[in-house]
């Protein structure tokens, strides 16, 4: 008897074949044969025997099918969930939720997050995301791409594996870490050094306004995020910068391109929209990181102009309020910015994966 | 002109010089803050690092002390049921589409789905578990925040465990089945036991991932000051305690979640090399 279900039956008789059954009978003297009586092998009567594992079998199978279709209903329970949890704000607010605010009629001027009163629009937090997560496209990205190509082509052999590591480990490190770091070293620095360069030298364009010297704010935000985003950006850019053929470098060099020439249009023209999704996965990224930005983004529900201003983003509000969330169009309005949040991601990392699969088809399959 | 043609090929030389060195600026770039924050980290939770720190709960503020040992106990609890929810259906996802589903539309549907699932930000995980399962209880508890951090694993585990079984070489597979064993004791015990090193850190990978995941524990395993054995009450986590401790204005506090963060970067530090040693030696040393 099998002793686990990871042993396979041990007793299997012995199948080896003797000499006398592989050399042929002779012929008798008269040239007639008696018929060959069927002989059932050792091993074909040991499997006729053990029986019919069918369903076994389709068991199995089925049990199997269940768990991938688990995934997809882990996205519809969290889609039911949202949208029945979000009810109450739809029908209060409907679609001006995220396009428009309640102008209180005495002072002119919006009120966007009013729990009192309970006028509630999703705008400073759809702004707030939108500008710390740009911001971190256009500090990462230059970055990103310039570690992917110096890991690619330039790096010599010896540095490249300590270095690629270096770079997947900056992806593991835990969003609240980052946040721990950038409470504590990053908001001095930008305070006492940073921010008043930016506001002596980039003032005059107005979107560096002297008036919040706390240090955190929207770029804080937009550095952190770029930190953090910058490791995903960079392993999916080498991910398709490797799945360029090497004839397409050859050819360019053939042709008398210098290194940078030959990266330039050998490898980054054909691999541009793998580059393309690997940044729009970054954003995926940026969009829904909460623990970082809602240390540093000073967590002020207005939209403000300056970058150096406090706002708030959406999954910073949830991550605030929600535990403390009281009446119930408190907690449905949050949800309601969870679902937005959640489709938003998903369209987003659904059209970044379609661009990458596009460039890497045939390659094996990794995870990110 | 003779002189023309040198003089663009000196252009052209000098924009790769400055294209070389441009990658090289943003290399170091990337790796500074990297090696900046382990050195401040290293430097000011070393300090704090003692034996009380991983024995003692917390203390009231004020008090000079106290520990996370709660918190590490609670991570461990939670991440003990998101293991136990989220591997095995992540294995049998990934048994799928290796095995019965390859080259399907159902196969190619799933895995899609779990690479965009993979981004889906974690709060939104938290508040969808909140719904789910806080709201009908009434309560906070450990069970909810274990939940949320299961179905956060599926997708990835799903992933590699399908990428590690991608791997076996066919003729392991059609010698066991030649010899007459169940295609289901076949999979099982011959072509996942096989992959079996790269399935497991596969599952380390998810579970360094969870490991340092906060947000999604806000609403559902909430926190808490002591300790807890109960499922159904609220449980303290390591990046939750290092959150609450991050974001309050007690020096003793900010101190504690220094030491904290060394502790969580250590282990999954020490969790992601493990992986990268692991897969890099090749996994599949039974295989051929």
């Amino acid at each position: 008897m099998p002793v686990s279900l990871f042993e396979v039956n041990a007793n299997v008789p012995d199948i080896r074949i003797s000499r006398e059954q592989l050399q042929p009978e002779a012929d008798p003297p008269d040239g007639k044969r008696p018929a060959a009586p069927v002989q059932v092998s050792a091993i074909r009567s040991f499997l006729l025997s053990r029986g019919n594992s069918a369903i076994a079998d389709r068991g199995f199978h089925w049990l199997m099918v269940l768990c991938a279709l688990s995934i997809f209903g882990i996205v519809v329970l969290i889609a039911v969930e949202l949208v029945l949890r979000s009810k109450l704000a739809w029908h209060q607010f409907g679609f001006q939720f995220f396009f428009s605010a309640f102008i209180d009629p005495e002072t002119k001027l919006p009120q966007y997050w009013d729990p009192v009163n309970g006028h509630f629009s999703a705008l400073p937090f759809i702004y707030g995301t939108l500008v710390s997560s740009f911001l971190a496209l256009l500090l990462a990205v230059p970055l990103a791409v310039g570690v992917a190509v110096f890991l690619t082509e330039m790096c010599p052999q010896a540095v490249r594996g300590p270095l690629a590591f270096m770079t997947e480990l900056l992806a593991a490190i835990p969003s609240v870490i980052y946040g721990l770091w950038a409470v504590f070293v990053l908001v001095p620095l930008l305070r006492e050094h940073v921010n008043p360069l930016l506001i002596k030298l980039l003032g005059w364009t107005g979107l560096f306004g002297d008036d919040n010297p706390t240090g955190l704010g929207f770029l804080t935000a937009g550095v952190i995020l770029a930190v953090m985003i910058l490791p995903i950006i960079s392993s999916l850019t080498r991910e398709v910068m490797t799945a360029v053929p090497h004839s397409q470098r050859e050819a360019v060099l053939a042709l008398g391109a210098t290194r940078w020439e030959m990266i330039r249009m050998g490898v980054l023209r054909n691999a541009r929209i793998g580059i393309v999704g690997a940044i729009i996965l970054g954003l995926g990224r940026a969009l829904g990181e909460t623990m970082a930005v809602t240390m540093v983004i000073g967590n002020n529900p207005q939209i403000v102009r300056s970058l150096l201003g406090n706002g708030s983003s959406m999954a910073a509000v949830i991550a605030n309020e929600f535990a403390e969330a009281s009446g119930d169009l408190y907690l449905s309005a949050l949800m309601e910015i969870g679902l937005a949040l959640f489709v938003v991601t998903i369209i987003v990392n659904a059209f970044a994966r379609v661009l990458v699969w596009a460039v890497t088809r045939g390659a094996p399959a990794q995870v990110h | 002109m003779p002189t023309e043609r040198k003089l663009r090929a000196q252009i052209r030389a000098g924009i790769d010089g400055a294209a070389t060195g441009l990658a090289v600026i943003s290399t170091l770039l990337v790796v500074a803050p990297l090696l900046a924050i382990f050195a401040y980290l290293l430097y000011k939770g070393a300090s704090s690092l003692s034996w009380a720190f991983f024995t003692d709960i917390p203390k009231p503020v004020g008090e000079a002390g106290g520990g996370m040992a709660n918190a590490i106990a609670g991570s461990g609890i939670l991440l003990a049921i998101g293991s136990l929810i989220g591997v095995p259906i992540g294995i049998g996802g990934g048994i799928f589409l290796a095995e019965f589903g390859r080259g399907t539309k159902m196969a190619n549907a799933v895995r899609f789905t779990a690479d965009v699932l993979n981004g889906v930000p974690s709060i939104v995980m938290g508040i969808a578990v909140y719904s789910l399962i806080v709201v009908p209880q009434g309560h906070f508890s450990a069970l909810s925040g274990g939940v949320a951090l299961g179905i956060m694993m599926i997708p990835t585990v799903c992933r590699t465990t399908e990428e590690m079984l991608l791997m076996v070489p066919h003729a392991v597979r059609e010698a066991a089945l030649a010899l007459g064993v169940p295609n289901w004791r076949s999979v099982l015990a011959i072509t996942v036991k096989t992959a079996s090193p790269g399935i497991i850190t596969g599952c380390m990978l998810a579970f360094a991932r969870v490991a340092g995941e906060t947000a999604p524990l806000i609403f559902t395993a909430f926190g808490n000051m002591g300790w807890s054995s109960n499922l159904s009450e609220p449980i303290a986590a390591l990046p939750l305690q290092i959150y609450v401790y991050a974001i309050s204005p007690y020096d003793e506090w900010h101190r504690l979640a220094w030491a904290g963060a060394l502790v969580l970067i250590v282990l999954i530090v020490t969790a992601v090399s493990l992986v990268r040693y692991v897969t890099s030696r090749g996994v599949l040393k039974g295989a051929s």
